[in-house]
């Protein structure tokens, strides 16, 4: 792995750039290991890079230079010719342990590191930056030359030891939905609801759920989500909700809600980070069972569940789930609200029946079940070639039961035939007949391109679930109040060798707001996606579009202005997410494509469909024209002419008879 | 449709028959055709400048050949509605012999409910269609505008008559002091009496109070008229009606400018563009343009200022598309002239030489020389 090591002075940020500052205010001992370690607080077990950037960069920072980090203490006076050494602040804290993961995060990595890679790349991930930034930390203290205050690499190796990924989100919770109050009681709601969703359709289990939330104090609130799902086997409760990365689809391509098996989890960290409370969890399996109930915590050092309270209980239904969390959040409505993610997934769950209790309602709400039939259950597919990147070829290279090469390829990967496998070989250079457990990294290489020189055919698409029109239009009707619904499913397609497909639905007019820009609704797997709605690919689709084509009014860079709620929908074995909060989806040009295309469709059928309203309306006025019109040419004619009433009532009348009959045949001014 | 007539000349009790006879005949053509099932129609002449002839030996713009057939569709009902209840507004006040001004006749519509006009500029467009139909003003139609006339100051008793006795009144206009006379909405009345040379018409009142302040009109033998901007048509007709009456010639004095030329001098002398069919009356075919011209300009060195866009404009439409320019060479090559130079002068700008330098030597020297004014 050579990603981000620090030997690669070429990839740093000049040392001018690099600002002081930060070691003097937050009190770090300059000098100490455990500068390092805050930098890098999710590397295992490596050589301390930042030690040996350190002689090498020479350079003094210059007096003047801007901070990176706000400076709440004047800088030491340095004199001509000696360096500046930042003094450790009374009263802080001296070690990383010690430090308030708040206080912290003004100096972690913020750069979203995608935790499937966290969890591969544990070993030796080293972000460049933050070497420099640590490095320019340290140089007046090199400058100090004082080699009595050195660590040594065995001093230093003392202090180095491995980071659980558990501790690294809870210091990045950012990383995971819950950076503010109000987001994070979204996210919490939002990952119960996501595993209940999928539970009951993996059981094949239409899908019940009820979700409250209750206001406990100003921003302290009770949240509990309770589903009808085939429930937990109890062995696997402590680990399931307190333990990170720890689930069932991630070593699946499989089309689900839930991707890594860190949500749940995580929504109970943060429970248990604000208020210091359990997580509750009830389950039951089956109705010859008992009902468990459990009090987990996650120890976030050793990312192991700690069981507080484990009992038998009576509950009445026959099998399910319910997950209680306490947590310190915001309640808010409109944008980015609980409220709008719940309407969403009840538009996009059209099989899944809701309840939902908020603060400050009357009662649960209750989103009806528009449709009794459960989505196909998706199917698991096996990784195709193309998707697959070097590293990835390795492992399932090494990790193979087959003992030839060709074999491994037909029998680990999708669309790999026999024929498929041996033009791979043979591209690659490589005897079909050698071990795949003793290839080496240059020939996985070799391998790795000739498998995207080969033609090989597109991955199944059975793996996939979409919505389907229908039931888009029947979630739609159900929640929007509009005149006009369309929806478009497209056929699958593939981007990176994973499977994905695209569906638009779109509702217009009604008693929508025509002055304001257009609702757009993302869905990924059925979920709602409601923050960074400008970095994701498909507000990147719609705004590439021309929408005045269509009949809305669009200002440039913008989205379209009209009474249109338009939902789209992304299913794929793997979303593609730009961050590992599910909020945004990355513009892969496949992915791009296919939501033109799509949008494109239905922009059509709404360009009809205004079309035709126009004329309509057009109609009714220059009926209603003659209606108010022709009785004063009647009057005029009675004044002038001094014509009796009858007289008059039979011009107007025969006047109008005249008009009504060449009406159709006029052109519309 | 009657055939036009010379309104003023007839004694008002036939004209008012004649008018109603032209209303009821179109208003029952408009109801055979709706009782034969058919779309009725009305036509208007086109009233623009692009529809008018210049005719040197008449002297005025006259309405070219070029009509608009308005049939009664969907999309023409509001207006047709419209234009069918202000003639029955114009044969009510012809009937019972009153006036409504334009603005009255506005107010009356609010009467109509959905027929009403929402802004006034609508209800004159009505207005200018109806006359337009008929052929006729709209005085005789019973609509009278708000502007004012003019003021006339000098040689000349204007014969009027007391609207209650009948009795003739006689206005001595040398005797208003430093006011004057106001020229009334309806002249086909007045009668004239003066020995006056000729008749000064001015575009500025400010250039007419110093004449009048000085009896300017004594020492030169003439009426001073006032036209303040573009010349109403009462304005015009008063002219006209004297200038004919008593054979006097007409010299005007203006800006030197575009739309002293163009807009002031050129309605006065052959009418407008906008209402062509009426022109025949409301034009002073012989007037004759004293100043100031670009020559003016040069020879007694006047302040200028530069020409604006909108001038230079208007001074290349008019050498383009208005045909009374188009005819004389004169006023083709001055208006060229004053472009080329790209300035204007004002009346006033004769201030510069001395206040009364206009009265002691700038109309003296002009009018030594009647033969070198522009046409």
């Amino acid at each position: 792995m050579a990603a981000g090591s620090g030997t690669q002075p070429a990839k740093l940020p000049s040392y001018q750039n690099i600002k002081i500052g930060s070691a003097a205010s937050t009190g770090a001992r300059p000098g100490s290991a455990l500068n390092c370690r805050r930098g890098f607080s999710m590397i295992l077990r490596r050589s301390c890079r930042c030690d040996r950037r350190r002689r090498t960069i020479p350079t003094k920072p210059k007096p003047g230079t801007l901070s990176l980090f706000p400076v709440r203490e004047p800088p030491v006076s340095a004199k001509p010719g000696t360096a500046v050494r930042p003094r450790p602040k009374a009263g802080k804290p001296q070690s990383a342990e010690d430090h308030h993961p708040r206080q912290l995060s003004l100096i972690e990595p913020s750069s979203p590191v995608r935790p499937d890679r966290a969890v591969q790349l544990v070993p030796a991930v080293a972000e460049p930056v933050e070497t420099a930034a640590v490095g320019s930390v340290e140089a007046p203290a090199e400058r100090a030359a004082r080699p009595a205050r050195r660590q040594t690499a065995e001093s230093l190796a003392s202090r180095q030891r491995e980071i659980s990924v558990s501790e690294f989100f809870t210091k990045n919770r950012h990383l995971l939905g819950f950076d503010n109050p109000q987001k994070a009681l979204l996210t919490a709601i939002k990952e119960a609801v996501d595993n209940s969703l999928d539970a009951c359709e993996e059981a094949g289990l239409l899908p019940v759920l009820k979700v409250n939330i209750d206001q406990l104090a100003e921003d302290r609130f009770h949240i509990s989500v309770e589903d009808n799902g085939p429930g937990i086997v109890k062995a696997q409760i402590p680990k399931i909700f307190g333990k990170l990365l720890y689930g069932s689809k991630f070593h699946t391509l499989k089309q689900a809600r839930g991707q890594q098996g860190i949500g749940i989890s995580a929504a109970g960290m943060y429970g248990l980070l604000t208020t210091g409370k359990s997580i509750a969890v009830t389950s039951r399996t089956g109705s010859g069972k008992p009902a468990h109930y459990y009090e987990i915590q996650i120890d976030t050092r050793k990312n192991t569940p700690q069981v507080i309270t484990d009992k038998a209980v009576d509950w009445e239904p026959a099998h399910g789930t319910k997950v209680e969390i306490e947590l310190v959040g915001t309640y808010k409505r409109g944008r980015h609200s609980v409220d709008d993610y719940i309407r969403q997934t009840a538009i996009a769950n059209p099989h899944a029946e809701i309840f939902y209790d908020f603060p400050g309602g009357e009662g649960s709400i209750h989103f009806p079940r528009s449709s009794n039939v459960l989505p196909p259950a998706p199917r698991a597919i096996k990784p195709h070639p193309y998707g697959v990147e070097l590293r990835v070829l390795i492992k399932m290279l090494k990790e193979t039961t087959a003992r030839r090469l060709d074999l491994a390829l037909k029998r680990d990967f999708s669309r790999v035939s026999e024929i498929v496998a041996e033009k791979i070989c043979e591209a690659a250079d490589l005897r079909p007949s050698s071990n795949p457990h003793l290839i080496a990294v240059h020939e996985a290489e070799r391998l790795y391109r000739a498998i995207n020189s080969v033609k090989i055919m597109s991955p199944p698409t059975n793996c996939l679930s979409p919505i389907g029109e229908e039931q888009i239009l029947a979630g739609l009707k159900k929640v929007i109040p509009a005149s006009f619904f369309t929806a478009v499913s497209r056929s699958p397609a593939v981007y990176r060798g994973n499977p994905f497909l695209v569906e638009v639905g779109m509702a217009y007019g009604g008693s929508l707001p025509s002055e304001d820009l257009v609702d757009l609704f993302r869905f990924a797997n059925r979920v709602p996606l409601q923050y960074q709605q400008s970095a994701c690919a498909i507000t990147k689709a719609v705004l590439s579009i021309d929408w005045r084509s269509y009949g809305l009014s669009q200002s440039k860079g913008a989205l379209p202005t009209g009474p249109v709620v338009l939902f789209v929908h992304i299913a794929s074995v793997w979303v593609p997410f730009t961050s590992e909060s599910k909020e945004a989806i990355a513009a892969y040009p496949e992915i791009i494509r296919e939501l033109r295309l799509a949008l494109q469709d239905c922009g059509r059928r709404l360009a009809t469909h205004i079309r035709a309203h126009r004329r309509a309306a057009e109609e009714e006025k220059k009926r209603s024209y003659i209606e108010r019109y022709i009785p004063h040419i009647g009057i005029a004619l009675r004044e002038i002419l001094g014509l009796a009433r009858p007289a008059e009532e039979e011009l107007v009348a025969t006047l109008k008879e005249v008009l009504e009959r060449s009406r159709s045949r006029e052109p519309i001014e | 449709m009657p055939k036009k007539t010379v309104s003023g000349v007839k004694p008002s009790g036939s004209r008012q028959k004649a008018v109603l006879t032209a209303i009821k005949s179109s208003a029952e053509e408009i109801r055979r055709k709706i009782l034969a099932r058919k779309k009725p129609t009305m036509k208007f002449p086109v009233r623009s400048l692009a529809n008018v002839r210049y005719h040197p030996q008449r002297g005025f713009f006259e309405i070219a050949g070029q009509k608009k057939e308005r049939t009664l569709t969907v999309n023409t009902v509001k207006t047709f509605a419209q234009t069918l209840r202000m003639i029955a507004l114009s044969k009510e006040l012809v009937e019972t012999d009153d006036i409504a001004t334009k603005r009255e006749a506005y107010y009356v519509s609010k009467n109509w409910q959905d027929a009403r006009f929402a802004e006034q500029p609508e209800s004159d467009t009505v207005m200018d269609d109806v006359e337009a139909f008929f052929g006729m003003n709209r005085e005789q139609l019973g609509f009278i505008p708000e502007e004012k006339g003019g003021d006339v100051a000098g040689k000349l008793v204007v014969i009027d008559h007391d609207r209650d006795t009948g009795r003739e009144i006689r206005i001595d206009c040398t005797r208003f002091g430093s006011g004057a006379y106001s020229i009334p909405i309806s002249v086909e009345q007045l009668r004239f009496e003066t020995d006056a040379a000729f008749i000064l018409v001015i575009e500025t009142a400010g250039m007419f109070q110093r004449l009048v302040k000085h009896n300017y009109w004594k020492k030169a033998d003439c009426i001073l008229i006032s036209m303040g901007g573009v010349p109403t048509r009462a304005c015009r007709r008063f002219i006209r009606r004297l200038a004919d009456y008593k054979k006097i010639p007409v010299y005007v004095f203006v800006d030197g400018d575009p739309y002293g030329i163009t807009n002031i001098y050129r309605t006065l002398k052959v009418g407008s563009g906008n209402a062509a069919h009426l022109n025949e009356f409301f034009c002073v075919p012989q007037a004759k343009f004293l100043g100031i011209t670009p020559k003016d300009i040069v020879d007694y060195k006047l302040p200028t200022h530069p020409l604006k866009d909108v001038d230079v404009k208007r001074a290349r439409d008019a050498l383009k598309n208005d045909p009374f320019i188009r005819h004389h060479k004169d006023w083709i090559s001055a208006i060229e002239q004053l472009v080329r130079m790209g300035v204007r002068a004002e009346q006033q700008a004769l201030a510069k030489h001395g206040l009364n330098y206009v009265m002691d030597t700038y109309l003296p020297e002009k009018l030594r020389h009647p033969e070198r004014f522009l046409p």
